[in-house]
């Protein structure tokens, strides 16, 4: 059945307590007192959705990444393991809170709650359906940089006031990977913002609802520089680094156990769906689906993108391997932040050509489209052959084993009586 | 700055952001009064967000408590001889004597100005207003900044170039 947009219609909730609202200022109450309503109710319903889908996603995860590596993942908790997500939350709960002797006991209690506010505080500004947003900024997108900067912070006390070396290693490579990968988020924002014109995160939606178009098509390179600079902000792999267990133990919470541990878990995961979110709301039409939302609530269908947006992640994390850091700061550096700034240049060409030639929009936003995405691809393939990262490595056949030699060689580097004549040279 | 709302936020904020900036002074350790300082910059956004300066405090949040703390804390961190305390001082009779005149000097000032009260309402939305701005009416004063951060950046790259490379070209 189409939705009714009435207020009892449930399935869409944001017109439910809109008329709950729009109720109360008519009985005549002071202009906080809905303000203040709304405030509560959206704060409670963001807190208890992060709750529950991060309780979900820890078990979805666990599952899939052992689907993914050929194991069972677990299973013993409840039917087929689903309890196991609460188990280990009462577990955290219930573990002994510990402060290392030599920590600085305020900024060590400090830095847990430090990196929970700002991953809590993203989902304000997040349209979750049509009026559904907390606080809808009209600086919206900066707003998320501003915040998801802040993280650093709480990630650099947190590893200095551990006092272990591994920690202040930790924190200061993961301040490091932030600042870098801060500037690709910016440029891949902005090639958004020149386009729906707008900073507030409602209006982009809309614009991309109005021209019937997701910004993922009309900017194709900005989504694969944010995706990517998304995981290094929450520490997933393939860049995982600065908690890369093989490297540094645990890296900026090493220390950290019990519930201050839950705390960066969390927040870890947090960041994901929030990372997930606004690549949604910015990329993929955020509510909207081409009309389908006339028949399905706005806050499903983007939930199922948000989903299926974080699936990504999890996918990422349980096919590639870590990249060491030198590797991602060069990528970084060299790599993504030159074709991102291309990338803007070219939007505010496109626009500015736009706007003053007055194209309408049917025949402008295919062709640009088109542009871009050959612009991307070519820009992706182009810009690593340059920096020589297509070079077909030459591996021989088969390597010559350790007993002929005393050492793994391969054939390049292999004397002539040994090779064996295995595959070309 | 009529309703009892936005009065109470001013005073939360004005006792947030000056206690904090006492305790920047006031802190022995370094990385503690960097923290209070952090907590004083949000404050001041906090205050922007009351002036509905909405832009100017999410850059204030962005560029303050994101970046320059961080630059900051990379200082102190990246300093191992430089004493990680706020040390003693004999001149600290003398900054005391100093910091009240200064701020007796612009409290007078504050109080005593006639300020001029613009008869317009406030923007609707600063944002655009700003960027209107910069890109308009001040983009000479835009221009030479960005190229002034630019030669930053070049003699920043040209301090840590290794000796070695510059000899081999």
């Amino acid at each position: 059945m189409r939705l009714l947009a009435e207020w009892y219609d449930f399935r869409d909730l944001g017109n439910t307590i809109g008329a709950l609202l729009d109720r109360i200022r008519d009985w005549g109450a002071p202009d906080w007192v809905p303000y203040v309503a709304s405030g509560v109710i959206g704060a409670v319903a963001i807190l208890l959705w992060t709750v529950l889908s991060v309780l979900a996603f820890i078990w979805i995860e666990r599952r899939v990444v052992a689907l993914m590596q050929n194991r069972i993942g677990p299973n013993r908790v409840g039917p087929n393991g689903l309890l196991q997500p609460v188990a280990d939350a009462l577990k955290l709960l219930l573990k002994e809170a510990i402060t290392t002797r030599d920590a600085d006991r305020i900024l060590f209690w400090a830095a847990p709650v430090l990196i929970f506010i700002p991953t809590m505080v993203i989902f304000a500004v997040i349209p979750f359906g049509r009026g559904m947003v907390l606080a809808d900024l009209n600086v919206g997108v900066l707003f998320l940089i501003a915040i998801g900067s802040t993280n650093t912070l709480a990630v650099f006390l947190a590893g200095w006031s551990s006092n272990n070396k591994y920690a202040l290693l930790g924190a200061m490579r993961t301040v490091a990977m932030l600042i870098s990968y801060e500037i690709i988020q910016v440029l891949a924002l902005l090639g958004v913002v020149l386009f729906a014109g707008s900073m507030r995160l409602g209006d982009i939606v809309d614009w991309q609802r109005d021209m019937d178009v997701w910004l993922l098509f009309i900017q194709p390179l900005a989504l694969l520089a944010y995706i990517i600079s998304g995981a290094v902000e929450i520490n997933r792999s393939p860049m995982d680094i600065s908690e890369a267990e093989s490297e540094i133990v645990a890296g900026y919470h090493t220390e950290y156990g019990g519930i201050k541990f839950g705390f960066f878990y969390q927040a870890e995961y947090l960041a994901g769906f929030g990372i997930a979110a606004i690549i949604t709301s910015l990329y993929l039409g955020g509510w909207t689906a081409w009309g389908l939302e006339e028949w399905v609530p706005g806050w499903l269908i983007f939930l199922g993108k948000l989903y299926l947006v974080f699936f990504l992640y999890i996918w990422s994390r349980g096919t590639l391997p870590r990249l060491r850091i030198d590797q991602l700061m060069a990528f970084a550096w060299k790599y993504l932040l030159p074709l991102s700034l291309l990338n803007v240049v070219v939007a505010g060409g496109e626009v500015l050509v736009w706007r003053e030639a007055d194209v309408p929009s049917e025949v402008a936003l295919p062709v640009i489209g088109a542009i871009n995405a050959v612009l991307a691809v070519a820009l992706v393939v182009g810009w690593a052959s340059t920096l020589g990262h297509l070079r077909r490595e030459r591996r021989p056949a088969r390597a010559i084993l350790t007993q002929e030699v005393g050492a793994i060689l391969y054939e390049k580097a292999a004397p002539g009586p040994l090779r064996r004549g295995s595959g070309q040279a | 700055m009529e309703d009892a709302g936005s009065i109470a936020a001013f005073w939360v904020l004005a006792v947030i952001t000056v206690g904090s900036a006492l305790m920047v002074a006031a802190a022995r350790n370094l990385i503690h009064a960097v923290v209070a300082l952090i907590v004083s910059f949000l404050g001041v956004a906090g205050l922007y967000v009351t002036l509905s300066a909405d832009f100017l405090a999410v850059t204030q949040v962005l560029i303050y408590a994101g970046a320059v703390s961080v630059l900051i804390l990379f200082a102190i961190v990246l300093t191992p001889t430089a004493a990680r305390d706020n040390a003693d001082s004999f001149l600290r009779l003398p900054a005391l004597l100093l910091a009240v005149v200064v701020a007796f000097t612009i409290g007078l000032a504050a109080l005593e100005t006639d300020w001029r009260i613009a008869d317009r309402g406030g923007f609707e939305e600063t944002a655009s207003a700003i960027g209107e701005a910069l890109l308009d009416k001040y983009v000479l004063p835009f221009e030479i900044a960005s190229v002034l951060l630019l030669a930053a950046m070049i003699g920043a790259i040209v301090l840590v170039r290794p000796e070695s490379a510059s000899v081999e070209e």
